[in-house]
């Protein structure tokens, strides 16, 4: 046993004094269910029923969130052509096509916290609460989301790596885009009380050029510092980067990076800014001066914008294998030593340590739902990058997720479709796990059934389409509908539920002197084939068909058939024979001789066997005296019929 | 086909069906009923889609639903019909029939009325009831005919309580939809893979006419007759075929035509412009059949000719399959096969798409991925 990651969190169950009354429960897939038990140390001590309820008690809440559902929905799509991208693809066109693949679920994320936002506003303080928190806990999945994007799935070299997480910081410290509209919105933009505070925004996030031209606005605003805004405006100009259409290599940029970084401490140096406190800032902000930076912590809000912050000024070719490096003593500075065990550190941490393994074990402890990590993990999974890992129990780490995610999507009410394409993609223990879990889906309608049968035929899952078809079998003969019933039981290949609906179908002939559902009894085709007494109902009305149409002779010979080929249960033998009676009694000849001796011989099997039957009482007594009869009158007609059909195919063949 | 729109809205859509047009007015589709199923709670929703008044905006929200109104149904909304502008039926898996009336001045939808228990199962022996699902309504002002699980047909007839007819055990099997053929015929097509003609003028609970498929007894979930040559339909089966049918000739279909891999589950002929077929399947596609290539000159005389004098003369003397090819590009035989094109409309397939409607230049449909497609651009 491995020791706790996390502390467990405690849930307190309404109603229950867990100190006073004991408690019992029972796993469920992804439910529990928790009851008061009446079991007491002390015997009869007192026997208060305080909680009469049964709880629920479920782990994985988000699944029911509206909202979440269509994140739910819409990953699927973007899940389910993930798995199908050609394995063959490699380099580049596989890289650019998982980074599409990437992007296309944070877009996703990005909707559903855009509906959130909508909501929220619309609603009451209480609901917009929750909602709110749900926000946030999304911006943080998107954030973790889009750094693993650059380091994992993207791996960025040195350079681009940097303006990589320059987009990161742009992308979700946005408050500077409403404070920019704020700011050019009013009349005079210069004077503007958060002015200074946007231009070092913007220098903060590396927006140089826009950061350019708020101080060229303050330059023709206050003439005394024009000269200097135009000079630290050309600071910025010139300030070298790498820019993706560029050839450059990247020593030479750290060169020319290294010119300008010694022109901006000359400018510092030479007091050319001192004038001006807040264009002094920026110049020491270009620097890449920690203590200016760590002025601005308001500005920065998060340690890992002073990150980016700083090594875009103090080092923009940082290289990955440093980055974690840097990212610590970020974290360090920027929190002064008290950085909480704040799980959003830790992971964001992880990534920069490049310790894949770590950042999913922080995620699935943090959040309140698998659908972050089992997406983020398969997706990791299909860049080659977590072949290597493998769990104590289970099969790997990724399948271990995904089962996780599709059994919470399988407790869900109605989304146990999308679970089926997560189970798909389990090579090892998916199978067995849609198995167990698709036969527990409820049937109430028809419709549901089809699909479910359509998900278990397309996997092979013929044991599964049998005891669905069976159970739909049964519900229809309770319900009375034979012909349903048959259906079923013809369609899950059921030979012994065949039979017995059969049976059934010829119980209700009996009774009733004629069949039901004829439209399905004529048109059972090659499925007649399925069980003996199948067959021998199919044979059997199609007999009384013949005989409806007056075709005695085939009619007879059609009869004679299903008693000598033994398909006709003896049971039934009695009700054949009587079925003759009419055909013996015609007036021409239409059993042969030889037909008769059959006839006969099958009335004299059943008779000899009569005698075994056990004790004799006063109501057998009394239908064995209408069997008498009924054979007496049999063998009488038989004997008749032979008499006439040895004269008639005597003289024929004398003729 | 490129302008196609998704939105996702949190519940499995069963239904979707465009509020018709009044008759004669140049007005296109603009507002579309949804049913939901398989929901712990499902409802019956009216859409509408994009511009509120100004058509000529290219961009914005042009198409994107939006909700009109919502109301709670009991059950999986198996089926829905517009009954005419303002009601809608809809056939549950409890067995109850609602007629649901739409409110345009504040918005709202009411239970109109209702028939519960219209579908139900006896057991052995017994007098006790269970419902059993409704499967199919059909409207046609003031008549709705519906059918179910428990083979039984029921004819209503707006603001009556009861029902006017009921028949039962009209079917061994399932029922699993139903269509009007001629004004006292209806169509119905069970899960043995048959079609049942049913003919209200006759006493008897006996259909009038049998149709089947060969053999295999391949359940049919889906049917739509062809809305001007009223003995031309089409049925959707288990196995994903197209069959085309003369109901006038033969017991078996004219044409069998492969075409989805799961279960069809609706096909629709165009309302005004029939050479074109739509089709749905458990597969996740959803398909557009045009059958008007290669014929432009005889399908252009058919539609400018409609129901006129001259084209019902050249139906009745030309019976003789003549020009059965003029009559109906449908109908005729091998190299029909050739003629038809099809057009995948939806870019990646996943989940079922349970139901689609066309009307005019829009289409509309529904997915088990919680997702409502919406197109207005089906000819361009």
């Amino acid at each position: 046993m491995e020791e706790l990651d996390a502390e467990p969190t405690v849930t307190l169950i309404p109603g229950v004094n867990s100190k006073k009354k004991q408690m019992c429960f029972d796993w469920g897939p992804s439910e529990m269910l928790v009851c008061e038990t009446s079991f007491n140390k002390k015997a009869k001590s007192e026997k208060v029923p305080s909680c009469p309820f049964i709880h629920f008690i479920r782990k994985d809440e988000d699944v029911y969130s509206q909202i979440l559902r269509k994140l739910f929905n819409e990953s699927h799509g973007i899940f389910v052509g993930l798995q199908r991208i050609e394995e063959e693809l490699t380099g580049k066109s596989r890289k650019a096509q998982l980074v599409r693949v990437s992007k296309n679920y944070r877009s996703v994320i990005r909707a559903c916290m855009e509906e959130m936002h909508q909501i929220a506003i619309a609603k009451d303080p209480a609901g917009g609460r929750q909602l709110n928190s749900q926000i946030s806990i999304l911006s943080a999945i998107e954030l973790i989301w889009n750094l693993c994007e650059i380091l994992f799935i993207e791996v960025a070299p040195a350079g681009s790596l940097l303006l990589h997480l320059l987009d990161w910081i742009r992308l979700h410290v946005c408050e500077a885009d409403s404070l920019l509209a704020d700011v050019l919105g009013s009349e005079n933009p210069s004077k503007h009380e958060s002015f200074w505070n946007l231009v070092t925004i913007l220098v903060l996030q590396g927006r140089l050029d826009e950061a350019r031209q708020m101080l060229s606005k303050e330059a023709d605003a206050n003439p005394a510092s024009a000269g200097m805004c135009r000079l630290l405006g050309d600071l910025m100009r010139t300030m070298p980067i790498l820019s993706p259409g560029n050839t450059q290599t990247l020593t030479e940029l750290e060169l020319k990076w290294q010119h300008w970084h010694e022109e901006c401490e000359r400018h510092l140096q030479d007091g050319t800014f001192i004038a001006n406190p807040q264009l002094e800032c920026l110049c020491k902000i270009m620097l890449g001066d920690e203590a200016a930076l760590l002025e601005q912590k308001e500005l920065l809000s998060n340690w890992y914008h002073f990150l980016v912050t700083r090594l875009l000024y103090s080092n923009p070719t940082v290289k990955p294998i440093d980055l974690h490096y840097y990212a610590q003593s970020s974290l360090d500075l920027f929190m002064g030593g008290e950085s909480g065990p704040e799980p959003l550190n830790n992971i964001l941490m992880a990534a920069f340590e490049f310790d894949i393994h770590q950042v999913i074990k922080e995620c699935s402890i943090a959040l309140s739902n698998w659908w972050f990590v089992a997406h983020l993990t398969d997706l990791l999974d299909h860049c080659r990058l977590l072949q290597s890992h493998n769990l104590y129990f289970g099969s790997n780490m990724r399948e271990f997720l995904l089962l996780e995610y599709a059994s919470g999507l399988f407790a869900h009410h109605s989304m146990w479709q999308l679970a089926v394409d997560y189970f798909d993609s389990c090579p090892e223990l998916g199978r067995v796990s849609l198995e167990l879990h698709i036969e527990r889906i409820p049937l109430n309608t028809e419709q549901k059934a089809l699909k479910v049968l359509r998900i278990c035929e397309q996997r092979q899952m013929t044991e599964q389409v049998r005891s669905i078809c069976k159970i739909l079998a049964m519900k229809a003969v309770r319900n009375n509908r034979l012909g349903s019933a048959l259906s079923w039981s013809i369609r899950a290949k059921d030979a012994a539920f065949a039979t017995l609906v059969s049976d059934r179908f010829l119980m209700d002939y009996c009774d009733r002197g004629c069949f039901s559902d004829l439209d399905l009894i004529d048109n059972l085709g090659p499925a007649m084939m399925l069980s003996d007494r199948l067959t021998f109902l199919g044979k059997y009305r199609e007999f009384h068909r013949v005989y409806g149409e007056k075709r005695f002779a085939d009619a007879a010979s059609l009869l004679l058939s299903l008693m000598t080929s033994q398909i006709a249960p003896r049971s039934f033998w009695m009700t054949l024979l009587t079925d003759a009676l009419p055909l013996l009694e015609q007036k021409q000849v239409i059993f042969s001789a030889e037909q008769t001796y059959e006839l006969m011989r099958c009335l004299e099997d059943l008779t000899s066997e009569r005698p075994v039957r056990g004790e004799p009482d006063a109501q057998l007594f009394q239908d064995d005296d209408i069997e008498t009869t009924k054979v007496e009158m049999l063998r009488l007609a038989l004997a008749r019929n032979l008499a006439r059909a040895i004269i008639r195919e005597g003289s024929l063949e004398g003729s | 086909m490129e302008e196609i729109y998704a939105k996702f809205v949190s519940q499995k859509i069963s239904k979707t069906r465009w509020r018709p047009v009044p008759s004669g007015s140049l007005q296109t589709a603009e507002t579309f009923a949804t049913g939901s199923w398989d929901n712990e709670e499902n409802y019956v929703s009216l859409w509408s889609i994009g511009d509120f008044g100004n058509l000529d905006s290219d961009g914005g929200f042009e198409g994107d639903h939006q909700l009109l109104c919502d109301i709670r149904h009991h059950g999986d909304v198996m089926d829905l019909q517009f009954f005419d502008q303002e009601r809608i039926v809809a056939a549950s898996s409890t067995g109850s029939v609602t007629v649901f009336l739409h409110h345009p001045n504040n918005q709202t939808l009411s239970v109109n009325q209702q028939w519960t228990a219209a579908h139900y199962h006896t057991g052995p022996g017994s007098p006790s009831y269970s419902s059993a699902p409704c499967t199919g309504i059909v409207c046609s002002n003031p008549e709705i005919v519906t059918v179910g699980e428990d083979g039984r047909i029921n004819f209503f007839r707006a603001d009556h309580k009861e029902a006017l007819r009921t028949i039962d055990n009209a079917d061994s099997s399932t029922l699993h939809a139903v269509t009007f053929l001629r004004t006292p015929e209806i169509l119905t097509v069970n899960s043995i893979g048959q079609l049942k003609i049913w003919d209200f003028r006759q006493q008897g609970n006996e259909p009038s006419q049998i149709l089947s498929l060969t053999g295999d007894r391949v359940p049919l979930h889906c049917v739509d007759r062809h809305p001007n040559q009223q003995h031309v339909v089409a049925t959707g089966g288990q196995d994903g075929m197209l069959s085309i049918w003369d109901v006038r000739q033969g017991t078996m279909p004219v044409s069998l035509l492969k075409a989805h891999e799961a279960e069809m589950w609706e096909v629709h002929f165009h309302p005004s412009n029939p050479d074109h077929l739509f089709t749905c399947s458990e597969d996740g596609s959803l398909w557009h059949w045009d059958a008007s290539t290669d014929v432009p000159e005889k399908s252009s005389l058919f539609h400018q000719g409609g129901r006129t004098s001259t084209f019902l003369s050249h139906s009745i003397s030309n019976q003789a399959n003549v020009h059965q090819s003029l009559i109906s590009s449908w109908l005729s035989t091998d190299p029909a096969k050739d003629r038809i094109e099809i057009t995948s409309l939806l870019p990646n397939k996943t989940l079922s798409v349970n139901s689609l409607d066309v009307l005019g230049p829009c289409l509309v449909c529904g997915t088990d991925a919680e997702a409502i497609y919406v197109t207005r651009q089906l000819f361009s």
